[in-house]
């Protein structure tokens, strides 16, 4: 049965009141105001006082306009016909194609029980070196990209989106730039991904609050294509303003603030979400790769902040390139011991010289003398920089393994690199010895 | 009789519920929604209105939902079975609820945290007649490897007689075991299992000790530089990815307690998981059973329903107080206790509370405090030594210790473990900072040879810190050595391969031996004619004793990888 109410109490921000009897928590409304209907949610129960955050803002709301409950929380169809669709930050359909009815499922459902979880065991080759070698991505994963605005972040993501071995790709966009929209839409149909791929976007220009939704219908669906056996990949573009939405609702709502008037439980909120990153035993996995810019490149800025604690590890993607410090996949010790012996000492050895190249540098930088061992760094670390790590290189990871044992060798003498001396007498190039 | 309350309002996971009678401050009650019961704890009463915090999604609800109050503070069950289990925040057992649900938590249910059809073999301690009081024991149970102590639970007052008590034999934990009378005459039957609330700390001992045993942890740079003792306190604040967790993991392998509990609070689920796989399948090289024997994990991830985060960590501790009260050593560690934090500030904001610095409540210093304050070495009734040593993360927003987690947790630990990220970046590890720790306990190290180290690392960082203007040139051949050999003793000893199988764990013989040598190369004089020579010299000294950490202790191998050193060090000499 429907319920009609149409006395709007208040409106402040994106969110009004209504008094109405039976409302359920999370329950769905539908708002008929001149422009149109809108989906609300209920968020607070007061009595009878029932608050709703209004997905499409509260603009042009009338306090005489209908709001109808649905008597559901939000939900979002399911099947093998969404392959290839394109669906806005409601799940309604972005594209010209027939909406979601079927097979209704409900978003944001209980969390996987841990003692039903796997150790994640299966790496995710990607032919970018900087991730590769030094920090894997694993199946399973949730791991974000760290970056400030105007980095290539969403041409990393497509191109791992499109290298990775996966079996289906679900984009989420939160506040994407349309031109970023048209970006993803155009670069997977021309390598011809779209086929295995589902975009759930909200644009800059939409309200900010149907933001909010992106990524539990992505992750909803994400889940469900997983149980029937399928390996997902899904990218979420961008979660901070994803956090900035989450922002605005609890300032409105009169929450205290906690830092820098984000709210107390964002920690939870986002980790509700990337903890959806699962691989189920004989059944298909999640992988979460996700954009978070940092304000200011400060990456102690609560919603980097809070992430780092949740994800996996994370790529900072700072002038182009993967920066090697602070990059980190926690999940890669499971994979890289399995590829070849070397991989784990040359990840750890690169980056030990990689670091005294940096102070060397500085120092040079401030003028002072270099000594032959100084030198030897600044050597390296420019061929460290031009044949690892920049973004262009794109090799499988033993060609990556065997040039850097080239790198050290054009640099080093065996000793100077603290290897082990088994590695040693294996890898270093006999030519160079 | 049970009371009921209607709810009248819903706000996340904070629900008012108005209540007619009375209701006691942390008592648990059930919301009754359809055909589900779902778990509540009263945590505000103004006039007729309970503010309490669900256990689980609020998502649902409506107002005028039924709540059924149980009279009862929220508390876990006590009795054998415990060990090697994996329970959720609120002890329900995540295995059997993985056997019964599938892959999914759904909410609202419950299932009993210990078996009650497995049988125990039990052995009575004592006889008909006797006296005794609570927390003594009437017999045991084989656990494991473990005595596991039948004790008389620890809320009955006063002395008792024992009026029965059965034949040793095989029983249920629900069948009864004894009968004990009080002085006034009053009858209480007893069994194998009682509850105890896990807000209120077990105190059931003759007295609390300075803790002053070292509680080994096969780590380096802990046991020989920032040692932790047997019931006492310690804490590892550090930024993310600074390796918090490995270490945590890797003390939970190998630290030399008898108990270890591990409270996942908050955190990823999958380091939880490396945990409950990987465990079952290694071997306590102490007692050569499976490590899963002396394991307990209780597991609130941080997807989890966040008010159960809360109970977690008392759920947590107040199992540890139990197998104490046994005479047993127990580690607990709590990962981490921000997340913690930070449900009773989510909490706290619900109530319209008003907040302190970086809105967390006033009373976190307090609660913090009492946390740790259950730790201790104690004298139980009957004669025996038990502990309980705590050991919590921290993760401190932006990785600022200057915040009030930190600093409230600083307060009251014995020991602290600061992780840094300069270490971390620098791959490092552990990355735990040997300038900022420090430690209130004794390491089994003579005290004189740790602060020569420790003396050389802060004047080797002092020197590292003037070479950043003057350069090396600048710098004179004595300070140079003596940034060289901080730098040696930072990869030698205070580095160590968590993931290479001999140098993950150094047993204390292997620590004191290593040392000694690496002091003795410290407190030598070289002599060099320029510094690439000195530097050169260092690195392959480096590179020998990096070789001999992975060399396994007392082999072959070991003794003549020594050998090199020794004739490495000698050539040097000979050479001035």
């Amino acid at each position: 049965m429907r319920r009609v109410y149409t006395k709007v109490i208040s409106i402040v921000g994106n969110v009004i009141t209504v008094k109405a009897k039976g409302a359920s928590y999370y329950e769905l409304a539908q708002i008929k105001t001149q422009r149109g209907i809108s989906l609300a949610q209920v968020i607070k129960l007061e009595g009878e006082i029932v608050s709703l955050q209004v997905f499409a803002g509260s603009r042009g709301i009338s306090t005489n306009d209908e709001v109808v409950f649905l008597g559901h929380p939000m939900q979002v169809g399911f099947s093998q016909n969404m392959l290839g669709r394109i669906f806005d930050g409601c799940g309604n359909p972005r594209d010209k194609g027939p909406l979601l009815i079927e097979n209704l499922i409900e978003i944001a459902g209980p969390p996987v029980n841990p003692a039903k979880r796997i150790i994640p065991s299966r790496m995710i080759r990607t032919n970018i070196p900087m991730i590769d070698v030094f920090n894997s991505l694993v199946v399973s994963q949730k791991l974000p990209i760290f970056s400030v605005s105007g980095e290539p972040y969403n041409e990393l993501l497509a191109r791992i989106a499109l290298q990775a071995e996966v079996d289906m790709i679900i984009l989420g966009g939160i506040g994407l730039k349309y031109d970023q929209y048209l970006f993803f839409r155009e670069t997977l149909e021309r390598e011809g991904a779209m086929h295995r791929a589902i975009f759930f976007i909200h644009t800059a220009s939409d309200p900010i609050v149907e933001g909010l939704m992106v990524p539990d219908l992505c992750l909803a669906v994400a889940e469900k294509f997983a149980l029937q056996g399928e390996d997902v990949l899904v990218l979420l573009t961008d979660m901070t303003n994803f956090s900035d939405a989450l922002k605005e609702i609890s300032i409105t709502m009169e929450q205290v603030p906690s830092n820098r008037g984000y709210p107390g439980d964002l920690y939870s909120q986002l980790a509700a979400r990337y903890e959806k990153a699962v691989d189920f035993e004989n059944a298909g996995s999640i992988t979460i790769l996700a954009v978070t810019t940092m304000p200011g490149d400060d990456v102690t800025h609560p919603v980097p902040d809070n992430t780092g604690y949740i994800t996996e590890g994370q790529f900072y993607l700072r002038n182009g390139r993967i920066e090697p410090f602070g990059s980190l996949s926690r999940l890669k010790q499971l994979v890289n011991d399995k590829t070849r012996k070397d991989h784990r000492a040359i990840m750890d050895g690169m980056i030990q010289l990689y670091a005294q190249y940096k102070e060397t540098e500085e120092k040079r930088a401030m003028g002072f003398r270099m000594s032959t061992w100084d030198k030897k760094l600044l050597k390296y670390g420019k061929l460290f920089e031009s044949q690892m790590m920049d973004l262009s290189v794109n090799i499988p990871l033993e060609e990556a393994l065997d040039r850097s044992w080239q790198i050290l060798a054009s640099c080093f003498r065996p000793e100077e690199t603290s290897f082990r001396t088994d590695l040693i007498k294996e890898f270093w190039p006999k030519d160079k010895v | 009789m049970d009371k009921y309350g209607k709810i009248i309002g819903i706000n996340g996971n904070m629900i008012s519920v108005v209540f007619e009678g009375n209701v006691l401050q942390n008592e648990m009650g059930y919301v009754l929604s359809g055909e589900e019961c779902i778990k509540a704890e009263v945590i505000k009463i103004r006039n007729n209105i309970a503010y309490m915090q669900v256990f689980e999604n609020t998502k649902g609800l409506k107002v005028n939902d039924t709540v059924q109050f149980t009279g009862q503070m929220l508390s876990v069950q006590l009795g054998p079975g415990l060990l090697g289990q994996i329970y959720d925040g609120l002890q329900n057992p995540l295995t059997e609820l993985a056997g019964k649900y599938g892959f999914f938590l759904p909410r609202g249910v419950t299932m009993n945290p210990l078996d009650t059809k497995k049988v125990w073999h039990f052995n009575p301690m004592v006889k008909v007649g006797e006296k005794i009081v609570k927390g003594f024991p009437l017999g045991y149970v084989q656990e494991g490897i473990f005595s596991h102590y039948i004790m008389v639970p620890f809320d009955l007052e006063g002395e008792f007689t024992i009026e029965s008590i059965v034949n040793e034999g095989d029983y249920t934990i629900q069948d009864r075991v004894a009968v004990i009378k009080d002085r006034e005459g009053k009858i209480f039957e007893l069994d194998m299992v009682f509850s105890w609330p896990i807000k209120i700390p077990i105190k059931v001992y003759r007295e609390k000790f300075t803790p002053t045993h070292p509680l080994i942890t096969r780590i380096r740079i802990i046991d020989t530089f920032f040692p932790i003792c047997k019931g006492g306190t310690y804490c590892i604040p550090g930024p993310f990815g600074a390796g918090k967790t490995v270490l945590q993991q890797l003390t939970s392998k190998y630290a030399e307690a008898d108990i270890v509990i591990i409270a996942a609070c908050g955190e990823r689920a999958g380091e939880v998981v490396e945990t409950l796989r990987k465990f079952p399948e290694l071997i306590d090289p102490k007692t050569g059973r499976s490590l899963m024997e002396r394991t307990i994990i209780v597991c609130n991830t941080s997807s989890m329903p966040v008010a159960a985060r809360d109970a977690s960590v008392y759920t947590a501790a107040t199992l540890g107080e139990y197998y104490r009260q046994m005479g047993l050593d127990v580690l607990l560690l709590a990962d981490s206790t921000s997340r913690w934090a930070q449900a009773i500030r989510e909490v706290s904001g619900r109530l319209e509370e008003i907040p302190g610095e970086e809105a967390y409540p006033a009373y976190l210093e307090s609660r913090i405090a009492e946390f740790y304050e259950r730790a201790g070495e104690v004298e139980l009734v009957f004669g025996k030594r038990g502990s309980l040593t705590i050991g919590g993360t921290v993760s401190p927003a932006g990785g600022n210790f200057e915040e009030p987690v930190t600093q409230a947790t600083l307060k009251v630990v014995g020991a602290f473990h600061g992780l840094s990220r300069e270490r971390a970046e620098a791959r490092r590890f552990p990355s735990i900072d040997p300038l900022d720790s420090w430690s209130r306990y004794k390491s089994f190290i003579p005290q004189e040879m740790v602060w020569q180290a420790k003396e050389i690392l802060v004047r080797g960082n002092e020197v590292n810190q003037m070479m950043k203007v003057v350069g090396e040139e600048g710098t004179s051949m004595d300070d140079f050595l003596v940034y060289l050999k901080a730098e040696f003793l930072d990869s030698v000893y205070l580095q160590q391969n968590a993931f290479d199988p001999v140098d993950a764990a150094t047993t204390p013989q292997r620590q004191e031996y290593v040392f000694s040598k690496v002091v003795e190369v410290l407190n030598r004089n070289f002599n060099f004619s320029n510094k690439d020579e000195a530097r050169k010299f260092f690195y392959e000294l480096r590179q020998m004793f990096i070789d001999w950490n992975y060399k396994e202790w007392g082999s072959i191998e070991f003794k003549n990888q020594e050998k090199l050193i020794d004739d490495f060090l000698q050539k040097q000499l000979v050479s001035i």
